[in-house]
């Protein structure tokens, strides 16, 4: 009886599995993988690919430079699967490791010790090919000729990897891979280690390839000839959140009769190297908190004293992928298919990265070439100089004539010239040192708290970064008043809590009961991922909280408004929240009616069915089957081709023997 | 561990069997008939012993790990005891079924005589019993790692495919000497096959020293495979004769056809 197989039943029926347990004896699987995927867009292919069947190397810590010699050239047992420490996460280094053969795939560390001062994967220009710079507007200002936004950028997330790279963001699963290296790979008095080696698999293969318009036309042949459709890439999509002082009819399209409105805005989304993570707190957290403070201040005011005209807020979704928010925004004004056109916008603020001020002044960026025109630059400079009254806070225009930073108002630019400005900490250069990079986080904020505060004790903490962003909602808030016409008399009503924003805030630092801080990667939107995303829906969710009156309403006639007479599916729209919890862990639901919405953020290139088109974003990400990493040890290679050359032994002598049998068993 | 192991370890395991199928059953139909009704045989008996250990097992306590040791020693027991008696089970219908055919076929002599019986039996049985114990390590052996990451031996495979080669052919000759001895009523001989079959198995307990339970199973494997040759009709002599290659001049002494 084969005792193997009885010890199979018995350990399958202890871990409850039911694969094979040689198996368990052979491999480790590592359960948290951090991918990078691959993204396309009109004309290129970016981010990472493994072969089919994983990519297989052995183990080797690239602690040191000599390390990086045995990997590239002098170590005897290649393909090497690479873990990278943090300080070795850099172009030179990546670029190597592309142009080497001897690379099977990069596992890099990601932790705080070994950091760089300034890590950003982000190319120097952001965006620089859908902005309004170009050959025919501003063309000395086109491509960073005046200003180079992100200097300290590298541009690894714009190149193209042959072999998967994975982060190692879990200590410890960082430990066992280190533990593993340690027992096997070491070298021992410089000399190579012996076999068995320990060796790592990484799969993350990628479907699509070359860039968008061969991936959507190979996807289309699937959808129209094909029993069983193989999509190989989806459009980056989700939704921009919406929302004004005074509601808007959402089912009367086009141009908005009497209607003047001042445009708020800000963007929603980050990314980095690594697939879904983007804490992005400076370059987007920064901005969402105080457009959120704003609207908290501003509110109360705009229903009791009501500027002649509307402020229209806006958070942008897509914006670090060729704008994709904003060009459909304005795309679908254009087409006269949204809630206003471009003839109701009067002007335009953007909050960008507001985060690092750390007490010096705020910078107000306009666009030098619209503002050659007279009307335009008497507009733009009345703006700036409502922004400079009645604040604490020091405000700036730029000395030199510079173009505009990367922000959502290039777009609107592109289709009219509306006067507008841009806010931001920096003067030239971003003041951001980890520009769309894993390490924006809270820490880069400087948000901190005193040791030995609770949970519930922070969330009220009013922080020196949270006081920061108050003081820049307050300002931003009071100028958009005035923009909108309203009277100065009301102008100290309107201040911005720190406690609202310190709580904001919350949403960019790691909190006990979640496993970290969200991540704000646009994603693919409800096609793939259901409806939208949790940073959509929590933005969604805090204006309507912000803006939005209680109801008494229950919830078939939450759900149905349009059965009442008292309410108004236009001008609003209606949600069924689960209320707080109160003393004995009970909630009471109720519901909530505001005038904020959602409205699709997808590239207008995919309506158009342009794939390739230069004037729209046209970021596609690649699907794939799985992705997953394990860990092993490999014998060598004398070994495994041994034991077929001992079974030729046994074979030779059978057909002689079975030719004597006549004789070999007479009695 | 790639497929070079893969295709190693296939061709140690079944390499030998397969050969003796090639040349001496393949040819026949009808031993190759009673070669997979004897696998068919042993499957029924591996079925069985796995439904009594599953429901023990289920009705025991899974934390205490002594009383699941003992459970596998008890379930490998009794599955060494029901084989056998599936072997003298398939021996009894071999003995009936060989008088029909006696009575069917238009010859006077039996197509097919007890020993070859024995012999093909003993091999299905090895077949059936092999694929059960390798075709799971051996699927495993095709992905690019191999065992030892928490500290098992290295020579998993291998050692697993040695002792199946190992209990392949002593299926077969155990077959040979099982019927033997029923034929000639000579009891101890099947006591010696069961106690025989015991000690190969239960010495895959000592197991991860692959020293301590293929030195010994190969042992067993010489001395099985000696009584078996005896058994089945050789000799000494018989073997130097084939040996020395003097055979030919002395079946021409003895008028015997080659």
């Amino acid at each position: 009886m084969s005792v193997q197989l009885n010890r199979v039943l018995i350990y399958a029926d202890f871990t409850g599995v039911l694969c094979s347990s040689v198996e368990q004896k052979i491999y480790v699987v590592l359960n948290e993988t951090v991918p990078c995927v691959r993204l396309l867009n009109a004309t290129h292919q970016i981010g990472c690919q493994s072969s089919i069947s994983g990519d297989t190397g052995v183990l080797h810590v690239l602690e040191t430079e000599s390390d990086l010699d045995w990997i590239l050239s002098s170590g005897p047992h290649p393909p090497y699967m690479v873990i990278m420490e943090t300080a070795f996460f850099n172009r030179s280094v990546m670029m190597r490791m592309k142009n080497s053969s001897r690379v099977a795939g990069v596992a890099v560390i990601i932790s705080k010790t070994g950091l760089a001062d300034n890590f950003s994967p982000h190319t120097t220009c952001p965006n620089q090919n859908t902005g309004v710079y170009s050959e025919s507007y501003g063309s000395d200002l086109a491509n960073c000729n005046g200003t180079v936004w992100n200097p300290l950028g590298n541009g690894l997330s714009y190149e193209d990897f042959s072999f998967p790279v994975f982060a190692l963001k879990d200590e410890n699963q960082t430990q066992v891979l280190r533990k593993c290296y340690e027992d096997h790979n070491q070298r021992v008095n410089g000399s190579a280690p012996q076999y068995p080696l320990c060796a790592m698999q990484l799969f993350s293969h990628m479907h699509a390839v070359t860039d968008t318009v061969t991936c959507m036309r190979r996807t289309d042949l699937q959808n129209r000839f094909s029993i069983n459709p193989e999509v190989l890439c989806d459009p980056l999509s989700d939704f921009n959140v919406w929302t004004s002082t005074r509601p808007l009819n959402n089912s009367a399209k086009g141009h908005a009769a009497d209607e003047s409105v001042v445009i708020a805005a800000t963007r929603l989304d980050g990314r980095s190297f690594f697939w879904e993570q983007a804490p992005a707190a400076e370059g987007t957290v920064s901005g969402i908190v105080t457009l959120l403070a704003t609207i908290q201040a501003l509110y109360p005011v705009t229903q009791e004293a009501p500027p002649p005209r509307n402020i229209f807020f806006s958070f942008f979704q897509g914006e670090a992928f060729d704008y994709i928010g904003s060009s459909k925004m304005v795309y679908d004004m254009e087409k006269n298919d949204f809630v206003i056109d471009m003839n109701n916008v009067h002007s335009m603020l953007e909050i960008g990265q507001v985060g690092l001020r750390s007490g010096r002044s705020l910078w107000m960026h306009s666009d030098p070439v619209s503002r050659q025109n007279k009307s335009v630059d008497t507009e733009v400079s009345e703006e700036e100089g409502k922004l400079s009254l009645f604040s604490h806070l020091t405000v700036d225009h730029p000395s030199v004539s510079q173009p505009l930073p990367p922000s959502s108002f290039q777009r609107f630019l592109r289709a009219r010239r509306i006067p507008g400005l841009v806010l931001a900490d920096h003067n030239t250069s971003f003041t951001n040192r980890y520009y769309e990079s894993m390490y924006d986080d809270a820490e880069n904020l400087n948000v901190t708290y005193p040791p030995g505060l609770t949970p519930d004790e922070q969330l009220v903490y009013e922080t020196d970064a949270a006081k920061s962003l108050a003081e820049v909602a307050t300002l931003v808030a009071r100028s958009l008043y005035l923009q909108a016409g309203g009277e100065e008399k009301n102008l100290n009503n309107i201040t911005a809590d720190p406690k609202i924003v310190t709580q904001e805030h919350h949403i960019s630092s790691p909190h006990d009961s979640r496993p970290g801080p969200p991540q704000f990667y646009i994603g693919l939107g409800p096609r793939v991922h259901g409806p939208a995303h949790s940073v959509t829906r929590f933005v969604q969710y805090i204006l309507a909280n912000l803006t939005g009156t209680v109801t008494n309403l229950t919830e078939s006639q939450c759900q149905n408004p349009s059965e009442l007479s008292t309410e108004n599916k236009d001008l609003f729209s209606y949600f069924w929240v689960s209320g707080p919890a109160s003393v004995n862990g009970t909630r009471e639901p109720f519901c909530v009616r505001a005038s904020v919405r959602l409205s699709k953020a997808v590239s207008p290139a995919f309506e158009l069915l342009e794939y390739g088109s230069r004037n729209y974003s046209t970021w596609t990400e690649s699907r794939w089957k799985s992705i997953r990493a394990r860990i092993f040890l490999v014998a060598s290679r004398e070994l495994e081709v041994m034991q077929p050359a001992l079974v030729e032994l046994t074979e030779t002598k059978q057909k002689n023997i079975s030719a004597k049998t006549e004789i070999m068993f007479i009695k | 561990m790639t497929v070079a192991v893969f295709f190693g370890c296939t061709f140690i395991a079944f390499g030998p069997a397969v050969a003796l199928f090639v040349f001496t059953i393949a040819r026949d139909p009808l031993r190759v008939i009673f070669l997979i009704a004897g696998a068919f045989f042993w499957l029924v008996s591996l079925l069985l012993s796995s439904l009594v250990w599953f429901i023990t097992v289920q009705i025991s306590n899974k934390n205490s790990a002594t009383q699941q040791t003992g459970l596998l020693i008890f379930g490998v027991v009794l599955s060494v005891l029901l084989q056998e008696a599936f072997r003298y089970g398939y021996y009894r219908l071999l003995k009936k079924a060989n008088e029909g055919l006696l009575a069917l076929s238009q010859e006077d002599t039996m197509p097919i005589s007890i020993r070859q019986l024995a012999y093909v039996s003993g091999l299905g049985f090895g077949f059936m019993s092999g694929a059960f114990s390798v075709v799971n390590i051996l699927s495993d052996s095709l992905g690019p790692g191999t065992v030892g990451i928490h500290g098992d031996s290295q020579h998993y495979f291998i050692s697993s495919a040695f002792m199946t080669l190992a209990i392949i052919l002593l299926h077969m000759f155990w077959g040979v000497v099982f019927f033997e001895s029923c034929e000639r009523q000579r009891w101890w001989g099947l006591g010696a096959v069961v106690i025989s079959h015991l000690v190969v198995s239960c010495v895959s307990f000592v197991n991860p020293h692959y020293q301590g339970s293929l030195i010994p199973t190969y042992i067993i494997l010489s001395v099985m495979a000696a009584w078996a040759y005896l058994c089945a009709g050789g000799s000494l002599r018989n073997l130097k004769l084939c040996l020395t290659c003097k055979d030919k001049d002395f079946l021409l002494a003895n008028h015997r056809p080659r």
